[in-house]
């Protein structure tokens, strides 16, 4: 007995959820430094925002907000981030990773520009295991094909 | 303010047994869902308002506010988000054609229900 949209209750919390899951998401990411939490775990968040907006509502609606196209360009986005943090600090004469150089072209001491850069590179992290994420989900629930076949075999069995 | 602290986490502490005493009493899944489901709501509810006003008890300090709104904001997601699942658990064993208990057997509603959705 697969409905085709979930109903009126699950709907409406989770179309209320979403958007704080994201804020907090962003809260996660934005507090790493001084608590637990980081680019990883926000990244986490922001995932699990979209696989909530899978469950309530339904693929094409997911499809339709953050495409596969989109998916592939932030996965690549992420790396791109930190790996560009980090050529940028061996452009400036330190070790990969060095933020310590970023002070060269940040209008900050090295300290402050520590900071900055482990921000940046959390952020790569962050878009990265995002995209990852819904993609390991959406290849999971649909064997692959991205598209919704399952549920329509299961509303075969069910007329029976 | 440690006092309506005590007064609220014994109160939370009251749901919480009565809640778990529910999940092992009774017969089947519906009830079961239905006792630690609101034992559970209202129990944490409870705990969290305690430990937002006992944070308040030593002086007054705005980050210990922001702390005491931040265990707040838990509590409200909580109370919108667990009569959710429930509802949703509830929901798929309702349409998985789960038959409710009854005490001599019988089902007091024609079972599974006809009319509903597809």
């Amino acid at each position: 007995m697969i409905r085709e949209h979930e109903d009126i209750v699950i709907q409406t919390v989770c179309r209320f959820f979403i958007p704080f899951m994201q804020a907090y998401g962003l809260y996660v990411l934005a507090h790493g430094h001084g608590s637990p939490g980081g680019g990883f775990q926000g990244g986490c968040i922001l995932a699990a925002s979209f696989i909530l907006m899978t469950i309530s509502y339904d693929l094409k609606e997911v499809k339709r907000r953050f495409s596969e196209k989109l998916n592939v360009l932030f996965c690549s986005l992420g790396v791109f981030i930190y790996a560009g943090t980090g050529l940028v600090c061996l452009l400036l004469g330190g070790n990969f990773l060095n933020y310590g150089k970023l002070s060269k072209i940040l209008p900050t001491d090295p300290v402050m520009a520590r900071y900055y850069g482990m921000a940046a590179i959390e952020t790569g992290v962050q878009i990265t295991v995002m995209a990852i994420m819904v993609s390991i989900f959406l290849n999971l629930v649909t064997a692959g094909k991205h598209e919704e076949t399952v549920e329509e075999e299961d509303a075969g069995d069910n007329s029976k | 303010m440690s006092t309506l602290t005590v007064i609220f986490m014994v109160a939370g502490l009251f749901f919480f047994t009565t809640a778990t005493i529910g999940f092992l009493r009774f017969p089947d899944f519906y009830t079961r869902m239905h006792a630690t489901a609101k034992g559970d709501t209202l129990g944490t509810l409870l705990f969290l308002i305690g430990l937002a006003v006992y944070i308040l008890h030593h002086g007054f300090h705005w980050l210990d506010l922001v702390q005491s709104i931040k265990l707040i904001f838990i509590a409200v997601f909580w109370f919108l988000a667990s009569p959710t699942a429930t509802h949703a658990l509830l929901r798929s064993a309702f349409e998985s054609d789960l038959a409710p208990w009854t005490k001599d057997g019988k089902a007091v509603i024609e079972w599974p229900p006809k009319g509903g959705e597809k």
